[in-house]
């Protein structure tokens, strides 16, 4: 019973939730905190700002661990099988569909309609993430590791990977003034 | 094989994603485009239009169909499990350590410091499904498809699903 109600509490954020990852917190948020009230919204915040920090979609892991938190391994797998095999299918539909009748022109155009909204997507995506790198870190900072990442990977075309795990342990190694501030404040 | 590959694709451009699912989408097609060359920037680009139509998490809808398309319901699982399970064995093992973590500056950084690279993969695919369908069907179209949708989805808040039936009804008309 509960497994089918942490089923029902994913499908229907994610299912709701347009335009990928952020977009479902606030429906995932209705459910878990409102509707179930498996747990408060402090907690659930808390949980967000964690997942946050850690790689890959932002969905399956609040899903996930909220599903293992409040059903265990069963309720895991309710929580992910709502959250993404809905979608999956559909996609996966969608596409074989429009690759079977790929030799009739009329299908040829829809595909090649679809590509510029793809770039516009993307093109949209990408000044998110330079506004939000403005955000933290001002444009002089923002602007050098922009160019960093454009020599490095396009330039010299170094793996992507690399440059990442470059960052990543730039970042733990930094000493931070702040928190040497807070230490001795302390 | 083929099922190792699909695994590792997955799984390197889900673990390198900072900044959640749209992180991922251009170290995805780093893997599949450019090194396993699964599918062309066309095919992909028609995924991500397609995948964004749809409502829930673009990074599992991706790996799901990638999966899919190279290794059947079985490449399907891997992709997925390969997408979601790091991330998530991670969040619930150090859920524990990484809240007393979670507001110190390194850990905000690392996200920080990321999120310009992604920026870069991000731009560069721009501009390489832009090139594609300028190859396809010219500067014109490209210009007229490109700034319609940008006003549609951007300042009108159109709903992705109506601007790319929209389209597939305009590309079935005037571009077959």
């Amino acid at each position: 019973m509960k497994s089918w109600d942490i089923f029902v509490a994913f499908f229907r954020s994610g299912m709701l939730g347009y335009g990928g990852g952020l977009s479902a917190i606030p429906l995932m948020k209705r459910e878990v905190v409102d509707i179930y009230k498996w747990m408060e919204e402090e907690e659930f915040s808390d949980i967000l700002a964690l997942a946050n920090t850690l790689p890959g979609p932002i969905n399956t892991k609040m899903s996930g661990y909220i599903g293992w938190r409040v059903g265990g391994f069963w309720g895991m797998m309710s929580a992910l099988v709502g959250t993404v095999l809905p979608t999956v299918v559909l996609l996966i539909i969608f596409l074989t569909v429009l690759h079977e009748y790929k030799d009739k022109p009329w299908v040829n155009g829809m595909s090649r309609a679809v590509i510029p909204i793809a770039g516009v997507m993307l093109g949209v995506l990408t000044w998110d993430f330079i506004k939000k790198s403005k955000n933290t870190m001002g444009w002089t900072m923002t602007v050098i590791l922009l160019v960093i990442s454009i020599v490095v990977m396009q330039v010299l075309g170094i793996h992507p990977a690399i440059l990442i795990v470059g960052l990543l342990v730039s970042a733990l190694l930094s000493k931070n003034k702040k928190e040497e501030k807070q230490v001795k404040a302390s | 094989m083929i099922y190792w590959q699909i695994f590792l694709a997955n799984f390197m451009a889900n673990l390198l994603g900072y900044g959640g699912g749209p992180a991922t989408i251009p170290l995805l097609e780093h893997e599949v485009v450019d090194r396993y060359h699964w599918f062309s920037v066309h095919e992909f680009s028609e995924m991500v239009a397609l995948g964004n139509a749809l409502p829930g998490p673009i990074a599992t809808k991706l790996a799901g169909y990638i999966g899919y398309s190279q290794g059947g319901v079985i490449g399907a699982i891997i992709a997925l499990f390969a997408s979601v399970a790091p991330s998530l064995i991670l969040i619930i093992a150090l859920l524990g350590i990484l809240m007393k973590f979670k507001d110190t500056a390194k850990v905000k950084n690392m996200t920080k410091l990321v999120r310009p690279a992604i920026a870069v993969l991000l731009g560069v695919m721009t501009i390489d499904f832009f090139t594609t369908s300028y190859k396809g069907v010219g500067i014109v179209q490209t210009a007229i498809i490109g700034i319609v949708s940008l006003l549609l989805l951007e300042k009108w808040k159109v709903s992705p699903v109506y601007v790319i039936c929209g389209a597939l009804v305009y590309g079935a008309i005037f571009l077959g």
